[in-house]
C-alpha cells in the first residue's frame, strides 16, 4: 500500500461559495500538473453523494492511494471524506484537506489573488499528502454505567432516563437530600403546579430505582480515565447516623439543644433548624444528618451530660464515631448537573439587602409563600408582637443579571417569570396588597409565558418600567429611588417589602468540578458546551455531558429538556458499547525524552504520565502518552524541549514540507 | 456635524444604554431639580439636538457625584454626557459669569478662587512645614487643594495635618506656591481644553518631585489624580489612607478625649467614586471617647451634599430643600453632635445648611482633621 504516492485532487465549488472568488478550472489544471498527482477534478459539491462517488471510483479505477480535497474547513467534512476513503478500501488517514473556503474564498474579494492563494494551498496539501501514513483506529469497551453529579431536577431527570433504559447510574449529591432548588419553590410558572407535588415522586423514584445507586451528602473526590472508562472515587461524608437504623421519625431534632437556633439552608435563613436535621419534610432519603460544624457534641466534645438527640433516638441510630466512607467504581459516562447559586444580593449594596430585614431575595420569598415554609405560607414579616402583613410590595427585577457592574452581562432567563409568579401568589394571599414590579424589559419567551404575564397584569399587578437605583429608610417604610422611564418621573416609592429578583450565577464552588473534569467555562462562567447550537450538552471532554443550570441559567422546562438530551448522549455511548479513540495521537520518543515532565503539565487532558523505562540498563523516567486519553491537540509536541514528541499525521517530516510550499522556511 | 455626532455617541457609548433608568433613579438632585440624566443619554444620540440640549439649565444641576455612573448596568458614565454638554456651552462662551471667572482664575493664578498665586501658602505662617524639593526623594508629597489653602475656615485642615505629620515623624513634604489647581472642577464645569492643559502641566510639575506617594487632602484632588491623570508616577492616596496608616502603626496616639457623637458623611468623590469607605471610619474610631454613629444612607447609599460638579459656582434655582439640609436634619435626628466630613466642599455646604437650620447649638460640622487636631492635645 505504501508504495509510490498516486494522488487524486478534488476541487469543490461549494455552489458559489468558493467558485465566486476562486477560479476553479485553473486551480484544477494546476493541481493536475503537480508531481505524483494522477487525477485532478472539480465538482459543484464534493460532499454530496455524486461528489464522493467521484473519489471512490477514481480510487478503484486509477489506483489512487492519497486523496486531497480542496474545499471547506476539515471541521466541516474531514469525517465525511475519511468515510469515503474507507468505503473505497483506503486507509482513511490518507486524506488531506485544503481549506479554500474559510481560509480563502470567504475572506478575500480579489479573484486573481484568491485563485493564486488557492493554488498554493492545494500544492501544500499535495506536498503533505505524499508523506501521509496509514493510521489504525482503535476501539475500547465502554463501562455500562453513568455518574450523575448533582441531584437537582436536572440530575434526577437524567438519572431516571438512563436507569429506565436499563443502565446503572451512580448519583452523587452534595447535600443530605436530592431535589435542588426546585424543592424550595412553592409553585412553578407558568402553570402554577405545586413544585413539591411534581418533584417529590421523581425524588422517590431516584432513591428506589434498582438501577440507581444514590449517594447523598457525598462528594466526588477524583475522576481518572477516559471516555467509556472513568474511575471514580466518592467520599460519603459521615452523617453520624446509621442510615439503616434511622426511620426518619425526627425525635432527635425535637430534642436537640440547638433546636430552632441554626439558620436552615433550605429555608434560606428565613427558617431555623436543629443541629441534627432533615433539610425539609419531603427530603430523600428521609434520614437525619448531624451538622458537624454546629453540633455541640462534635465541635466541643460535650453536649450537656450526654447528647439528648442520641438518648432520645428510639432506633439507636446515632454513631458519633462514624467516619467518612470512600467508595470507588467505574463508569463510561459522566453527567454534570451541579446547578447554580442565586446571586448574592449584598453585592449590590445600594439595595440595602444586608441592612434591612424587609428586603428579601426571591428565593427567600419562595419560602415565605410556601405552605411548607417557616410561616406556613403566610406572608408576615417581623417577629412576635411586631409581626405585620406588608401591604405595599415591590419587586425589583434583573438584580445581578444584565449588569456589568457586578460582572454578569447575561440575562438569567427565569426571573421575569418567577417574579410574575410570586407577584401573583402575593396578590392571591394578600388581596388588598399593592404589588408593583419594577422592570426594564419583560422577557416572556417560553410556552405559555406571555399568556401568564398577561394574566398577572390583569389581576392588578402593576408593572412600572424603571430599574431602581437605591433603597433607604424613612420611618418604617422603605423608600425606593427609581425613575418611571415611561413618564420620565423620578419617584420615591414607599413600600413595606422589597423582593429582589436575584439572577442565577455559576456556583461558588465550580472549581471543584473544573478540577475534577478539566471542564472549561464560557464567558459567563457557566460550563462551556462543545458547541452552542449543535452540541449543547457535550463538553470538550468525550463522555462528559452537561445538564441544567450548570451550563447556563434556565427554567425547569428547559432544564428537563436538556437533562433528557444529556441522558440520550450518554445512552448512545453506553448502548454502542464501544468507543473509537483518536488515531492522530502524540507519541513520545522514549529514547530522547529528558524526563523533565513538562508535557505532563501542558497536556490539557491529563493524557501524559511519567513511567519508568529501561534505557540501556538504566531505569529512567520517561513520558508516555495514554492513547485513549490523547485528543491530538499537539500542545505537548510544541512544548517538548527536546523535540521528543511527535504527533501522528502532523510529524515534523510531514508538516515542514507542507509549510515550505507555503513559503515558510 | 456628523463627526461631532459620532464623537458624542462613541465618546459616551450612548448606544450601549438600555434606558433602564437607574441613572436618573439614583440621581440625588432629582428630588429638587428637573434634571433627568437618562433623557440626556437618550436625546444626545440626535446630533441636531445637541446645541438645544446644551442650553437646558438643568445641565448645570448635576453635582458630578457619579451615582449615575456607579449604578449604570452597562458601564456608561451619564454624568460625562452632561459635562460634554457643558463643554458645548463653555466653548460657545455662554456661561454664567461666576463660572467664567473661576475658570479664568485657574488659568491665571492656578486656583478657582480669584486669589493670587503668591499667597497660596500663607496658611503655613508660624508653622514648621517641611517642604519638598523637586528631584529630592520624599515618601509623601502632600497636595493641599485650592479651597483649603485659601479659605480661612478650612486652612486649619492643612495646618492640623502638618502638626500631625510632624508628631508622627513620617517623611513628607509640601509644595511651594507652584502647587496648582488639580482641575477636577475645571473638568466638571466642562472646560475640557483647559483641563487637558492643566493635566499636562500638573503631571509634569508633580513628576518632578521624586515622591513615592502623592497624598491629596481633598477627595476631589484625590479622585482626579487617581482617575484622570494617567501619567503620574507617584501612587495617589487620600489623607485618610496616610493618617489611618500612621495610627495603625502606632506612630501617633490620640490622647485627648472627645466625648462626641460623631456621624460621618461619605463624600461622593471618596466613597462612590473611589470606594474609600473604611479609612475615614477607622481614623474616627481611633478618637478616644468618641462614639461613632451611622446614617441610614451611608457608604454606597450615601446622599450627596451638592458640593461638587462645579456647584460652588452655579446655584441651583430650586425652592425645595437642599440635600445638605436633608443631611443635617438626618444627623440631628440621629443625635449626632458632630457631623464629620473628609472634604472641603462638604464642610462648606453642610456648614451653611447647619446654620440655615439653626442647629449650631447642638451640633457642628467638622473636617476629620479638625477633630484629630483636638484629639492630639
Ligand atoms: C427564586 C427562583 C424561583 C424559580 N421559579 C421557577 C419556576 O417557577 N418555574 C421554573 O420553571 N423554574 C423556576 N426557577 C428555576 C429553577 O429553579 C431551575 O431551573 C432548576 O432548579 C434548575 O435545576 P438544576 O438541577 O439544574 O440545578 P439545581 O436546582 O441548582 O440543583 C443542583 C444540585 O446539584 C447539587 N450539587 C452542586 N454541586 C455539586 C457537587 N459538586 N457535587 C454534588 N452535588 C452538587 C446541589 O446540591 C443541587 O442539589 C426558579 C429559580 C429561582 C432562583
Ligand atoms: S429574566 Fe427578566 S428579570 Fe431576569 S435577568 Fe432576564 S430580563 Fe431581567
Ligand atoms: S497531543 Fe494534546 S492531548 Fe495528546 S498528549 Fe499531547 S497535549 Fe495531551
Ligand atoms: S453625577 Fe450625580 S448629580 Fe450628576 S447626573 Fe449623575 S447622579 Fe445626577
Ligand atoms: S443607567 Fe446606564 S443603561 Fe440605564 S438608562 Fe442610565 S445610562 Fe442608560
Amino acid at each position: 500500500m505504501n508504495n509510490k504516492p498516486r494522488i487524486g485532487v478534488y476541487v469543490c465549488h461549494c455552489g458559489i461559495n468558493i467558485a465566486k472568488t476562486v477560479e476553479i478550472d485553473p486551480v484544477t489544471e494546476y493541481a493536475s500538473q503537480l508531481p505524483n498527482v494522477k487525477v485532478a477534478r472539480n465538482y459543484s459539491y464534493m460532499c454530496s453523494d455524486p461528489g464522493q462517488l467521484l473519489i471512490r471510483e477514481d480510487i478503484e479505477k486509477e489506483g489512487l492511494n492519497r486523496i486531497v480535497v480542496a474545499s471547506c474547513s476539515p471541521r466541516m467534512h474531514e469525517l465525511t471524506f475519511r468515510k469515503t476513503l474507507a468505503e473505497a478500501g483506503l486507509n482513511p488517514y490518507f486524506l488531506e484537506m485544503a481549506n479554500i473556503r474559510e481560509q480563502c474564498s470567504w475572506v478575500h474579494e480579489d479573484v486573481e489573488e484568491a485563485t493564486a492563494k488557492a493554488r498554493k494551498l492545494v500544492a501544500s496539501s499535495v506536498a503533505k499528502a505524499r508523506l501521509l501514513e496509514p493510521l489504525e483506529e482503535k476501539e475500547v469497551d465502554v463501562e455500562p454505567a453513568t455518574l450523575v453529579i448533582g441531584g437537582g431536577i436536572a440530575g434526577i431527570q437524567a438519572a431516571l432516563d438512563i436507569a429506565n433504559a436499563g443502565f446503572k447510574v451512580y448519583m452523587v449529591e452534595k447535600t443530605p437530600s436530592v431535589g435542588g432548588t426546585m424543592a424550595q419553590l412553592d409553585k412553578t410558572f407558568p402553570t402554577l403546579d405545586c413544585s413539591a407535588c411534581i418533584l417529590t415522586p421523581k425524588m422517590v423514584d431516584v432513591a428506589s430505582h434498582p438501577n440507581i445507586e444514590l449517594m447523598t451528602y457525598s462528594q466526588v473526590e477524583e475522576i481518572t480515565g477516559y471516555v467509556g472508562n472513568f474511575e471514580v472515587k466518592v467520599r460519603k461524608k459521615a452523617r453520624y447516623i446509621d442510615m439503616e437504623k434511622c426511620t426518619g421519625c425526627g425525635i432527635c431534632a425535637e430534642e436537640c439543644r440547638l433546636k430552632n437556633r441554626i439558620p436552615s439552608e433550605f429555608d434560606v435563613g428565613v427558617g431555623k433548624r436543629s443541629a441534627v436535621y432533615l433539610p425539609f419534610p419531603q427530603a430523600v432519603p428521609a434520614k437525619y444528618t448531624v451538622d458537624p460544624e454546629r453540633c455541640l457534641f462534635l465541635t466541643r466534645g460535650k453536649c450537656g451530660e450526654s447528647p439528648k438527640c442520641a438518648d432520645a433516638c428510639p432506633s439507636q441510630a446515632f454513631d458519633f464515631e462514624q467516619a467518612d466512607e470512600m467508595v470507588e467504581f467505574k463508569v463510561g459516562a459522566v453527567i454534570v448537573a451541579t446547578g447554580f447559586d442565586v446571586f448574592d444580593a449584598s453585592r449590590k449594596p445600594e439595595y440595602g439587602y444586608a441592612d434591612y430585614d424587609n428586603v428579601l431575595t426571591a428565593l427567600e420569598m419562595e419560602r415565605l409563600v410556601s405552605a411548607s415554609g417557616p410561616t406556613g405560607g403566610k406572608i408576615v414579616l417581623g417577629k412576635g408582637d411586631e409581626a405585620y402583613t406588608p401591604k405595599d410590595i415591590a419587586f425589583i427585577k434583573c438584580v445581578g443579571s444584565r449588569d456589568e457592574s457586578v460582572g454578569n452581562e447575561y440575562c438569567s432567563r427565569g426571573c421575569c417569570m418567577y417574579t410574575a409568579k410570586l407577584a401573583h401568589l402575593v396578590h392571591e394571599k394578600i388581596p388588598d396588597a399593592n404589588v408593583r414590579i419594577y422592570y426594564m424589559d419583560v422577557r416572556a419567551f417560553g410556552k405559555g409565558f406571555e399568556e401568564f404575564y398577561d394574566r398577572v397584569r390583569r389581576e392588578g399587578v402593576r408593572y412600572i418600567r424603571g430599574n431602581p437605583s437605591e433603597i433607604f429608610k424613612r420611618g418604617d417604610k422603605l423608600v425606593i429611588k427609581v425613575e418611571d422611564t415611561l413618564t420620565a418621573k423620578a419617584l420615591e416609592d414607599e413600600v413595606d417589602l422589597v423582593v429582589l429578583a436575584v439572577g442565577l450565577e455559576p456556583r461558588k464552588d465550580v472549581r471543584e468540578i473544573i478540577d475534577l473534569l478539566r471542564l472549561s467555562q464560557s464567558g459567563d462562567r457557566f460550563f462551556l458546551e462543545a458547541h452552542p447550537k449543535l452540541a449543547p450538552v457535550d463538553t470538550a471532554t468525550d463522555g462528559v455531558y452537561l445538564a441544567g443550570c450548570a451550563q447556563g441559567p434556565k427554567d425547569i422546562p428547559d432544564t428537563v429538556a436538556q437533562a433528557k438530551g444529556a441522558a440520550s448522549s450518554a445512552l448512545i455511548l453506553l448502548s454502542s458499547g464501544k468507543v473509537k479513540v483518536q488515531a492522530q495521537i502524540a507519541i513520545v520518543n522514549e529514547a530522547t525524552c529528558r524526563s523533565c515532565g513538562y508535557c505532563v503539565e501542558i497536556c490539557p487532558y491529563g493524557a501524559i504520565e511519567m513511567v519508568e523505562a529501561n534505557r540501556m540498563g538504566h531505569i529512567v523516567s520517561v513520558a508516555r502518552v495514554n492513547e485513549a486519553l490523547c485528543k491530538g491537540c499537539g500542545a505537548c509536541v510544541a512544548g517538548c524541549f527536546s523535540g521528543s514528541i511527535q504527533q501522528k499525521s502532523f510529524k515534523d517530516a510531514q508538516i515542514l514540507p507542507q509549510l515550505a510550499v507555503l513559503g515558510v522556511k | 456635524m456628523t463627526e461631532e455626532l459620532q464623537s458624542f455617541i462613541e465618546k459616551y457609548d450612548l448606544l450601549g444604554c438600555i434606558q433602564c433608568g437607574r441613572c436618573t433613579g439614583g440621581c440625588p438632585v432629582t428630588v429638587r431639580t428637573d434634571l433627568n440624566v437618562r433623557r440626556f443619554v437618550y436625546d444626545t444620540v440626535d446630533e441636531e439636538a445637541l446645541e438645544e440640549l446644551a442650553k437646558m439649565p438643568e445641565v448645570w444641576d448635576c453635582t458630578a457625584c457619579n451615582t449615575c455612573a456607579v449604578r449604570c448596568p452597562k458601564g456608561l458614565k451619564p454624568v460625562e454626557v452632561l459635562i460634554g454638554l457643558r463643554n458645548i456651552m463653555v466653548e460657545s462662551g455662554v456661561v454664567q459669569p461666576t463660572v467664567r471667572d473661576a475658570l479664568e482664575s485657574v488659568f491665571r493664578e492656578g486656583n478657582p478662587w480669584d486669589k493670587s498665586r503668591a499667597t497660596r501658602n500663607d496658611w503655613m505662617k508660624d508653622l514648621e512645614v517641611k517642604m519638598a524639593e523637586p528631584g529630592e526623594p520624599v515618601e509623601n508629597l502632600i497636595f493641599v487643594c485650592c479651597t483649603i489653602a485659601y479659605d480661612p475656615k478650612l486652612q486649619v485642615v492643612a495646618q492640623n495635618l502638618v502638626k500631625l505629620l510632624n508628631k508622627a515623624g513620617v517623611d513628607y513634604g509640601f509644595m511651594d506656591t507652584s502647587e496648582t489647581c488639580c482641575s477636577s472642577e475645571v473638568h466638571n464645569l466642562g472646560e475640557e481644553g483647559l483641563f487637558e492643559m492643566m493635566v499636562e502641566d500638573n503631571t509634569e510639575l508633580l513628576n518632578e518631585y521624586a515622591a513615592k506617594r502623592l497624598v491629596a487632602i481633598s477627595p476631589h484632588c484625590y479622585s482626579v489624580f487617581k482617575n484622570q491623570y494617567p501619567d503620574l508616577k507617584a501612587e495617589v492616596l487620600h489623607y485618610t489612607h496616610l493618617v489611618g496608616e500612621i495610627l495603625e502603626d502606632k506612630k501617633l496616639e490620640l490622647t485627648r478625649e472627645l466625648p462626641e457623637k460623631i456621624v460621618f458623611h461619605d463624600p461622593c468623590f471618596l466613597g462612590k467614586q473611589n470606594n474609600v469607605y473604611d479609612e475615614p471610619r477607622y481614623v474616627l474610631g481611633q478618637i478616644p471617647g468618641a462614639e461613632l454613629l451611622e446614617f441610614d444612607r451611608s457608604r454606597e447609599r450615601s446622599l450627596c451634599c451638592e458640593g461638587g460638579g462645579g456647584k460652588m459656582w452655579v446655584e441651583t434655582e430650586s425652592k425645595k430643600e437642599r440635600l445638605s439640609e436633608t443631611r443635617v436634619k438626618d444627623a440631628k435626628e440621629l443625635g449626632a453632635t458632630v457631623l464629620a466630613v473628609a472634604c472641603p466642599f462638604c464642610v462648606l455646604t453642610l456648614d451653611d445648611s447647619l446654620k440655615a437650620k439653626g442647629f449650631e447649638e447642638e451640633m457642628r460640622v467638622a473636617e476629620i482633621l479638625e477633630l484629630l487636631g483636638e484629639a492630639l492635645d
